[in-house]
C-alpha cells in the first residue's frame, strides 16, 4: 500500500465528509427550489455554512461558498474595486497571477516583509488590497497576519487572507486576525475537492465573479453543490475536533526532519526558521532535482510533492523558496512532505527509507552515508 | 378530503428542469474517488495524482463523445453559471481590444447569460436582446440582421428551462459561421436530453451542467472549439489547469460524474426520450381534459421530452403549489422560484403579468412513471377545480397587481 504524504495538495476525504457526501447525492433537490426537496438541500447548506463558519469563528452569514479556493482568491482580489492588489510574493498563484497583483518580498525566514509592505502602501495612496496567507502550501510558514493588518489598516488598505492550508491545522480566528476577506478550501481539511468558501467579514465593496441567479445573497450565481458543501461541512467538523491530534504529527514531523538531517549536508529543512504549520516539512537535498526526488519515492510507494499541484507536470524551481531568496538549484530540488488526518507514525519512517537511499546515492562523498 | 400523496410519503418529483436526481450508476462511479481513490488529479508525479488525472481523463472523453467534440476542446467548470460567465465574458474581453464590443443575445437565456451580459454593458459593452415569436423560437431573420461588423458573440440557449423550446442550434451555428461571429450556446437543459453535435452545428462555444443529466451539481463543461480556435479571457486565474481557461483543482469525483452522466445519457438518450414524449403527451392530454381552459407554452413539438410549461388561467400558481404538497413542482426557474416577479420567460413569449403568474413548470425525467404521471395529473385538475370552485384563486404578488386587485 503506498504512503500518502501530500495533504497540503489534497487531503484524504474524511469517512464523515464522504458519507455527507453520499447522502447528499441520494436525494435530488435544488437549494433554491421552494418545495420539500429543495428546503431539504437548503438546509444540508445552512447546516455546513454553521459548521465552517465554527472552523474560523465567524458568523454563518458571511461565508460565500464557491467552488474552491481559487475561485475565492481570484473573487476576492478582482471583486474588491482596489486599485492597486499588493501580495506577498509566496501567495499560491491563484493570489500571485491574478491580473495586477504586485508582489512584496518575502524575508529569507519565508514571512512576508512588513517595512517593504509598509513602504510599497505609503508610496501610493490608491485604494489598495493586500492579499497575504495564512500558512504557506509549500514551506508551512504562517504569515504574521495580525501584525499585516495593523500595516494596511495605517494606510487604509483593505486584507485579504489565503487560509486554505490552515484550518485543521492550526486554530484560525478570523475576527482575532483582523482580515476582511478569507478564502477557504475543503479538500485541504478533509472535504470533498469543489468546494471553497469565500468569507466577507467587512461590509466592504465586492463585486461576485459569476453573475447569474442571485445565489448567495447575489455574490456567487450557480445552483448550490449541496454535496460538496455538505461534505466541507463535516470535514470541518471533524477537523476542529481533531485540532489535538495536529501536535502528535508535530512531533513526527520534528522526527522525521532530525533523522533526514543527519543524511548528510546536501539535505535542509526550509522554512524552518519561522513558525511553522505542524504537518509540513520542506525538504531540499542538494544536487537532486525535485522531480527526480518525488519520481524515485513514488517507485518506493511513498507520495509527497515538488510543491504545489498545479499546472501538469512542469517542475518549475520553487517561487516560494526563491522568494526566500535561495537560488535556482537549491529552489528547484525541495520536497515537500506533508502529513494529515489518516497518517501513521509508520509513513514517515517510509518515507526516511526511501529518501535516505536517494540522499546516499546521490551524495556518495558524504561521510554519514 | 383525505389526500394520500401528501402525507409520509415523498412528494411526485416534477421539477427535473430544475435539478435531476442523481443517477445511482453516477453515485457509485464517484464512490472511489471519494474514498481510497483521493488523489489530485494535478499530482501527477505520483500515483494517487495519476490514478485521479485518468479517471478526469476518461471524464473529459465522455463528454466530448456526447456532444461531438474531441476531448482537448472540453474544459471542466463548477457548472453552466460558470460556464456561460467564462464564454461570455471571457470571448467578449478577449476580443475588446480588436474592436469587437456586440453581442446578441435572446430575451429568454437563463439569468446567468443575460446577467454577464448587463455586466458587460456596464463596461461599455452593447448587447442586442432579441425577441422570440409566441412559441419560443427565435427568428433567424432577426438573428441575421443583427449581427453586426463588430459583434463579437452570439448566445442562444439549446434548449429553455422553462418552457423547454428548442432552438434551432444548427441554423444559427451555420449563419453565425457564414458571418464570421463565435456562436455559443447554453445547453445545459439539453445536453444528453437531445442529439448535438458541435462539429455538425457549427456550436463555438457550448455550456454543460452536471445536474441537469442525472450528474452531481457543482460540475460542467465548457467546449471550446480548437479549429477554428476560439480565444477567450479566463475568468478564473492561477495553477493554470485545464489549459490555463480554468485554473483551480478539477474535482475528480464530480468530474468522474459528470462523465458517468454523460456516457449514460449517450447509451439511453433514444429510449429515454421516446418514453418521456408519451409521458408528456399523456400529462398534456390528461390536464386537458380535467382542465378545459388549460393551455401549454411554447411549441408543441420542438420542445425537450420532459418539459410542460401550463397556464391555469386566472388560478394563481402559487396557490396551486401551496394546496399540492404531494407534488413537487415550480412556478418558473429555481433561482427566481422565491421571487415575486412574473416569469420573464413567460413575458416575452406575450403572455399578460396575469397569464404568466397562473403558470406552471413540470419537468419530467428518467424517474419519472406512468402512475406518477397519472397522480399528478389528476391531483392537479382535482386541486385546481376545487380551489376554482371555493373562489380560491387568489392572485397574489405580480398577478395580484396586474389583476388590479
Amino acid at each position: 500500500m503506498p504512503v500518502y504524504l501530500d495533504y497540503n495538495a489534497t487531503a484524504p476525504v474524511r469517512p464523515e465528509a464522504a458519507q455527507a457526501v453520499a447522502d447528499a447525492l441520494q436525494e435530488v433537490g435544488n437549494a433554491s427550489s421552494v418545495h420539500r426537496f429543495g428546503r431539504g438541500a437548503r438546509r444540508r447548506v445552512e447546516d455546513a455554512r454553521e459548521a465552517v463558519a465554527a472552523l474560523i469563528g465567524c458568523k454563518p452569514s458571511t461565508l460565500v461558498f464557491t467552488s474552491g479556493g481559487t475561485e475565492a482568491n481570484n473573487m476576492a482580489l478582482r471583486g474588491s474595486r482596489a486599485e492597486r492588489l499588493l501580495v506577498s510574493a509566496g501567495e499560491h498563484d491563484s493570489v500571485l497571477r491574478v491580473p495586477g497583483a504586485e508582489p512584496v518580498p518575502l524575508r529569507p525566514d519565508g514571512r512576508i516583509d512588513l517595512d517593504a509592505l509598509a513602504t510599497a502602501l505609503a508610496a501610493d495612496p490608491r485604494p489598495a488590497l493586500v492579499s497575504v496567507m495564512l500558512a504557506n502550501n509549500e514551506t508551512g510558514t504562517i504569515q504574521p497576519v495580525a501584525e499585516v493588518v495593523e500595516v494596511a489598516r495605517r494606510h487604509g488598505a483593505r486584507v485579504h487572507c489565503d487560509a486554505v492550508q490552515a484550518p485543521g491545522k492550526i486554530a484560525v480566528d478570523a475576527a482575532a486576525l483582523g482580515v476582511d476577506l478569507m478564502t477557504l478550501s475543503a479538500h485541504k481539511l478533509g472535504g470533498p475537492q469543489g468546494a471553497g468558501a469565500l468569507a466577507i467579514l467587512d461590509d466592504g465593496p465586492l463585486a461576485g465573479l459569476l453573475t447569474g441567479g442571485g445565489q448567495e445573497r447575489g455574490f456567487r450565481a450557480g445552483t448550490e453543490n449541496v454535496a460538496a458543501i455538505a461534505g466541507f461541512g463535516a470535514a470541518a467538523e471533524r477537523a476542529r475536533a481533531e485540532l489535538d491530534r495536529m501536535r502528535e504529527f508535530g512531533r513526527w514531523r520534528d522526527r522525521l526532519e532530525a533523522e533526514a538531517r543527519a543524511f548528510g549536508p546536501a539535505v535542509r529543512v526550509h522554512g524552518a526558521d519561522a513558525p511553522r504549520l505542524p504537518n509540513t516539512s520542506c525538504l531540499g537535498l542538494a544536487g537532486v532535482r525535485a522531480e527526480t526526488q518525488v519520481m524515485a519515492l513514488d517507485l518506493d510507494g511513498v507520495a509527497v510533492s515538488s510543491g504545489s499541484a498545479c499546472s501538469s507536470g512542469k517542475v518549475h524551481p520553487s517561487h516560494v523558496l526563491r522568494a526566500m531568496g535561495l537560488g535556482e538549484d537549491a529552489a528547484g530540488s525541495a520536497v515537500r512532505v506533508s502529513l494529515g488526518w489518516a497518517s501513521a507514525a509508520g509513513d514517515v519512517d517510509r518515507f526516511l527509507e526511501s529518501w535516505g537511499r536517494l540522499a546516499r546515492r546521490h551524495a556518495p562523498a558524504d561521510s554519514a552515508a | 378530503m383525505s389526500d394520500p400523496s401528501a402525507t409520509a410519503e415523498q412528494p411526485i418529483y416534477l421539477d427535473y428542469q430544475a435539478t435531476t436526481p442523481v443517477d445511482p450508476r453516477v453515485a457509485e462511479a464517484m464512490w472511489p474517488w471519494l474514498t481510497e481513490r483521493f488523489g489530485n488529479p494535478h499530482s501527477v508525479h505520483h500515483s494517487f495524482g495519476q490514478a485521479a488525472e485518468q479517471a478526469v481523463e476518461a471524464a473529459r472523453a465522455e463528454i466530448a463523445a456526447l456532444i461531438g467534440a474531441e476531448p482537448r476542446e472540453v474544459v471542466f467548470t463548477s457548472g453552466a453559471t460558470e460556464s456561460n460567465n467564462t464564454a461570455i465574458k471571457g470571448a467578449a474581453h478577449f476580443h475588446a481590444e480588436f474592436g469587437k464590443r456586440h453581442l446578441v443575445t435572446t430575451a429568454i437565456e437563463h439569468k446567468c447569460v443575460l446577467e454577464s451580459c448587463k455586466r458587460l454593458e456596464r463596461e461599455g459593452f452593447e448587447v442586442t436582446v432579441l425577441p422570440v415569436e409566441p412559441d419560443g423560437l427565435l427568428d433567424l431573420d432577426r438573428l441575421a440582421a443583427a449581427i453586426r461588423d463588430d459583434t463579437v458573440l452570439v448566445s442562444v440557449m439549446a434548449a429553455n428551462n422553462e418552457i423547454g423550446v428548442l432552438q434551432p442550434i444548427e441554423q444559427i451555428g451555420a449563419l453565425c459561421r457564414e458571418r464570421g461571429v463565435y456562436f455559443h450556446t447554453d445547453a445545459a437543459q439539453a445536453v444528453g436530453k437531445i442529439p448535438l453535435d458541435v462539429k455538425a452545428m457549427n456550436v463555438d462555444l457550448l455550456s454543460l451542467s452536471g445536474h441537469k443529466l442525472y450528474g452531481p451539481k457543482g460540475i460542467g463543461a465548457l467546449y471550446l472549439r480548437r479549429r477554428p480556435r476560439v480565444r477567450i479571457e479566463p475568468l478564473l486565474d492561477g495553477g493554470g489547469q485545464e489549459r490555463a481557461v480554468r485554473s483551480g483543482t478539477v474535482p475528480a469525483p464530480l468530474a468522474v460524474g459528470l462523465g458517468e452522466g454523460c456516457r449514460i445519457a449517450g447509451a439511453e438518450m433514444d429510449a429515454e426520450a421516446a418514453r418521456l414524449w408519451q409521458l408528456q403527451r399523456r400529462l398534456r392530454e390528461r390536464l386537458a381534459a380535467g382542465l378545459p381552459d388549460v393551455r401549454f407554452n411554447g411549441h408543441a413539438e420542438r420542445r425537450l421530452p420532459g418539459n410542460l410549461s401550463v397556464t391555469v388561467p386566472g388560478l394563481d400558481a402559487e396557490t396551486l403549489i401551496e394546496h399540492t404538497p404531494g407534488l413537487a413542482f415550480s412556478t418558473a426557474s429555481a433561482c427566481s422560484s422565491a421571487s415575486v416577479e412574473p416569469s420573464y420567460v413567460l413575458s416575452a413569449l406575450g403572455l399578460g403579468d396575469a397569464d404568466a403568474a397562473a403558470s406552471i413548470r413540470l419537468g419530467l425525467g428518467r424517474m419519472t412513471t406512468e402512475q406518477e404521471v397519472d397522480a399528478a395529473a389528476d391531483e392537479l385538475c382535482r386541486v385546481a377545480a376545487r380551489l376554482r370552485a371555493e373562489g380560491k384563486t387568489r392572485l397574489t404578488g405580480a398577478a395580484a397587481r396586474a389583476a388590479g386587485e
